[in-house]
C-alpha cells in the first residue's frame, strides 16, 4: 500500500512503519455491533427509559430511519464495508483494521462517535448517553487499538453537564478532542457554549465538530429541503454558521488558545467567507465593537478543517488557490470511514500537492493539533 | 463624463418608499382605512434598517428622510454622476414580508403603482423590478398579469429568505407567468423571518445576520435545480442580487459533487448542477466580497467558470464601495463589456427590447 505513504513511495509493512510516515484519518465513525450494545453502558433508570421511549431527536419524523434517508444501504454506507463476520459497519474492530486502518496506513484513527446523546430533546438522558459513549469509546476502541483515539461526547445544550463529562474525561490521553454536533440549538458563539470553551482552553483540547442528521431549525433559512441532496449541501452552512458566530460574538477575544475543527463540512468556502466577514465588518464594526481585529484573523488563528468530502473544482487546478487562500496548515485529512463517500488518501485529491503539503495535511497538522506524540 | 461605466447597465438600485401615506393613492379603499386604523405607517424591511451603515453610504444619504427616498438626490448620484443608460429599481419594502396575503398584495400592488407613476414616468433611464406577495402565487401571478403591459417592468422580485425553498412546486404559478411574460426572477437579498436565518437558530447581530444571506442564496440554487425547475421552464432566469458572488464556485463544486454521486434521487436533472447554474443564473456584481489583491479577485472570478453570469450592480444608496470604485480595477476590457453592457442585456429580454 506503498500509495497512501505520505513521505515514501518505498513498499513495507504497515504495521513495521516507522513512525511519522503514516496518515492520519481524523473523521472515523465507530458503531455498535447491537442496537443496545451502547445502551449497556447507562444506568439502569436510563436504559429503561430508552427501551420505553427510545431516543428522541429534533425533526425527526419517524423512528427507525433519518429524516433524509440516504442513497446507499445501511442508511449511506460504503457497499463494502460490511464485516464479514456479521454486525454493522465499522462496528467490527479486525475488519476496520484491515479495511481502513491497515489497508490505509493508517498511523492515528480520530473517532467522530455520532453520537445522538448530543441531540437528544431530554437533556438529562443526552448527558448519560455521552458519559455511556465515552465509555463504549474506552472499552470497544481505544483501549484494544493504540492508533485510535476518543471523543469525548458532550451533551452541549447543556453546558454544565458537558463541563463535568470533560471534567471526567480529559485526563486520559486516550481522548483527544470534544466533540459536538454543528447543528447547535443556539450560534455557538452564544454565551450559553462558554462554560465548554473554557474546559476546552483548560484541558487543551480541541472541539470537532461534525455534522448530525437532525436539527432544531430548518436546514434552509426558507423551510426544509425536500431532498437528501439539498441537506448535504446545506451540512456545510452550520460550520459557516459556526465562525461567523464565535468571531462576531468575540468568543476569541475571551479564549485565545481555543482551537476548533470543522469535520466534514467542506472547506472551499472558507476564504468566500473570510472575505465577506471583513468586508461587512469594516463596514459595521460599530455593531461588534468587542471585535477588535478584521475577522480573518480569527479565522486564521482558531480554525482547522478536515478533507472529507473535498470539494471538487471543475478545473482540478483551482483548488490549489483555495488550499493557499486557507492555507495547509489548517487542512487535515480524513475518511469518514465507512459513509458512502469515503476519501480514500491516496485519491482523495485530483490535483497535485507539494510533498510539504501533502506532509501536513495527510499527517502532521493532526499530529501537533491533537498532541499526538506526546 | 469621464466615467468608466458610461453607458452601463446598473442592475440594482433601490428608491425607498418614504412611508406609507405615499402610498395612498395606490391603495384602495377598504386599505386606506385600515393603514389608518392599524397604524401601517412605515414597513421597513428588518434587513435593511435605514440607519444602519449598509443601507446607505454616507454621500448617498439625502438631508433628511431614508437613503433612497429622494428622486433627485437618486437622479444625480445614481444616474447622472455614473452615466448609466438605464437602472433597475428594486424596490425593497414591507409588502413583501406582511403574513397576511391579502395585506401583502395589497401593498404590492400599491408599492408598485408608486414606482411606475412616481420614478419610471419621471425619468426614461428607469426601469422596475414587479415586487410579489409571495404569500400566495395566484396572486402573486395576477400581479406579474396585471403589469406586464408596461415593458419598462423587467423582472420580478422576492426576498432570497421566505417561506418555502423556492424551486417547490407551490411557487410554480409565479415561473410559468414569468417565463411567459420574458421576466427573470430576481431574488434580493432580505428575510420575511418564518423561519430562523441559521440552521443553528438566530443571530445575535445585523452584520452577522447580512453575512449569512450566501447560505440562503445557496439552498435557493440547490432548491431550483433539485425540484427541476429549469427542466420545467426552460427559458426561465434567476438573477441573485446582493447576494455576494464569490461564495458561489465552491458550492457548486460541492453541489457537482454530491450530484454525481446521487443524481438517482433527482432523476429529473440530467447534466451537471454548475452547466445547469451557468445556464440559467446571474448575479448582480456588488457587493463582490472578495480578495483586497487584484490578482487573487481574479483568480476566484475565473472559478465561476463563465463570464456571462455578473451584471454591473452599484447597489446604489447601500454602502458597498467607496468613492467611484463600482468594480476593482485589473478587469480585462472584454470582461468589463459584458459585466456592464452585454451581459445585463442577454439577461433582460424587455430590456433589450426597449433599447432597439
Amino acid at each position: 500500500m506503498s500509495t497512501h505513504s505520505v513521505v515514501s513511495s518505498e513498499p513495507e509493512g504497515s504495521r513495521s512503519k516507522p513512525v511519522g510516515s503514516g496518515v492520519v484519518d481524523c473523521d472515523i465513525h465507530p458503531a455498535a455491533s447491537s442496537p443496545t450494545e451502547v445502551a449497556q453502558y447507562l444506568p439502569e433508570r436510563w436504559r429503561k427509559h430508552v427501551s420505553t421511549f427510545g431516543v428522541r431527536l429534533p425533526n425527526q419524523p419517524t423512528i427507525n430511519i433519518v429524516p433524509y434517508p440516504r442513497m446507499a444501504p445501511g442508511h449511506g454506507m460504503r457497499m463494502d464495508s460490511w464485516p464479514p463476520n456479521g454486525g454493522a459497519p465499522a462496528s467490527d474492530l479486525g475488519f476496520m483494521r484491515e479495511q481502513l486502518l491497515d489497508a490505509c496506513n493508517i498511523e492515528f484513527g480520530i473517532l467522530q462517535p455520532l453520537s445522538g446523546g448530543s441531540m437528544t430533546t431530554n437533556q438529562e438522558l443526552g448527558s448519560a448517553f455521552c458519559n455511556a459513549m465515552n465509555e463504549w469509546q474506552l472499552e470497544k476502541w481505544t483501549r484494544k487499538d493504540k492508533r485510535l483515539k476518543g471523543a469525548i461526547c458532550v451533551a452541549q445544550e447543556d453546558a454544565d453537564s458537558a463541563v463535568a463529562t470533560i471534567e471526567r474525561y480529559a485526563k486520559n490521553r486516550d481522548f483527544v478532542h470534544i466533540a459536538i454536533p454543528t447543528r447547535t440549538m443556539e450560534p455557538f458563539g452564544r454565551k450559553r457554549y462558554w462554560p465548554i470553551f473554557e474546559a476546552a482552553e483548560r484541558w487543551n483540547l480541541p472541539i470537532c465538530m461534525h455534522a448530525p442528521a437532525t436539527g432544531y431549525h430548518c436546514n434552509t433559512p426558507s423551510g426544509w429541503a425536500s431532498y437528501y441532496i439539498e441537506e448535504h449541501i446545506a451540512f456545510s452552512h452550520p460550520p459557516q454558521t459556526i465562525v461567523t458566530s464565535m468571531i462576531l460574538e468575540g468568543v476569541f477575544e475571551r479564549f485565545t488558545r481555543l482551537r476548533i475543527v470543522l469535520v466534514e463540512g467542506g472547506f472551499a468556502w472558507v476564504p468566500p467567507l473570510a472575505w465577506r466577514l471583513d468586508k461587512q465588518w469594516q463596514i459595521m464594526r460599530d455593531e461588534v465593537p468587542h471585535v477588535k481585529r478584521p475577522p480573518s484573523g480569527y479565522l486564521r488563528e482558531h480554525f482547522w478543517f478536515t478533507t472529507q468530502p473535498v470539494e471538487e473544482s471543475e478545473r482540478p487546478s483551482d483548488l490549489l488557490d483555495t488550499i493557499r487562500w486557507i492555507g495547509s496548515d489548517r487542512l487535515m485529512f480524513s475518511t469518514d470511514y465507512p459513509h458512502w463517500d469515503f476519501d480514500d488518501p491516496s485519491r482523495a485529491f485530483k490535483i497535485e500537492l507539494s510533498r510539504e503539503d501533502r506532509k501536513a495535511i495527510l499527517r502532521d497538522n493532526a499530529v501537533a493539533l491533537f498532541r499526538l506524540n506526546e | 463624463m469621464s466615467s468608466p461605466y458610461l453607458g452601463a447597465i446598473d442592475c440594482d438600485i433601490h428608491p425607498a418608499v418614504p412611508n406609507t401615506a405615499a402610498l395612498t393613492p395606490y391603495l384602495s379603499a377598504y386599505w386606506r382605512e385600515m393603514r389608518v386604523l392599524r397604524e401601517l405607517d412605515r414597513m421597513d424591511l428588518m434587513s435593511y434598517p435605514p440607519n444602519v451603515p449598509l443601507s446607505g453610504r454616507p454621500d448617498w444619504r439625502p438631508k433628511t428622510g431614508s437613503p433612497g427616498t429622494d428622486f433627485d438626490l437618486l437622479r444625480a448620484q445614481a444616474l447622472d454622476h455614473f452615466g448609466v443608460r438605464y437602472a433597475i429599481c428594486n424596490c425593497l419594502y414591507g409588502a413583501q414580508a406582511f403574513y397576511d396575503e391579502n395585506m401583502a398584495a395589497a401593498f404590492c400592488h400599491a408599492t408598485n403603482d408608486w414606482i411606475q407613476k412616481e420614478w419610471l414616468d419621471r425619468d426614461p433611464r428607469l426601469r422596475a423590478s414587479i415586487i410579489l406577495p409571495l404569500q400566495n402565487p395566484d396572486l402573486a401571478a395576477e400581479e406579474i398579469e396585471r403589469l406586464a403591459a408596461d415593458k419598462r417592468f423587467v423582472q420580478v422580485l422576492l426576498l432570497s429568505r421566505c417561506e418555502l425553498p423556492l424551486g417547490r412546486n407551490y411557487y410554480w404559478p409565479i415561473y410559468r407567468a414569468a417565463e411567459r411574460h420574458s421576466l427573470p426572477l430576481g431574488i434580493h437579498s432580505g428575510s420575511m423571518f418564518r423561519h430562523s436565518p441559521t440552521q443553528c437558530g438566530y443571530p445575535s447581530f445585523f452584520v452577522e445576520d447580512h453575512v449569512s444571506q450566501t447560505q440562503a442564496f445557496a439552498v435557493q440554487l440547490a432548491s431550483f435545480v433539485s425540484e427541476g425547475v429549469f427542466a420545467k421552464f426552460p427559458e426561465l432566469k434567476v438573477v441573485l442580487i446582493e447576494s455576494g458572488v464569490t461564495w458561489l464556485p465552491a458550492m457548486i463544486w460541492r453541489f457537482g459533487k454530491d450530484w454525481r454521486g446521487i443524481r438517482a434521487e433527482i432523476p429529473w436533472v440530467k447534466s451537471t448542477p454548475g452547466t445547469i447554474i451557468r445556464d440559467h443564473v446571474r448575479l448582480t456584481v456588488q457587493p463582490l466580497d472578495g480578495p483586497s489583491n487584484p490578482q487573487d479577485l481574479q483568480r476566484i472570478l475565473e472559478h465561476l467558470g463563465s463570464e456571462d453570469i455578473l451584471l454591473f450592480s452599484t447597489d446604489y444608496p447601500h454602502w458597498q464601495f467607496e468613492g467611484d470604485a463600482v468594480l476593482p480595477s485589473g478587469f480585462p476590457e472584454n470582461t468589463l463589456r459584458k459585466i456592464l453592457f452585454e451581459n445585463p442585456l442577454a439577461t433582460y429580454p424587455r430590456l433589450k427590447e426597449t433599447v432597439q
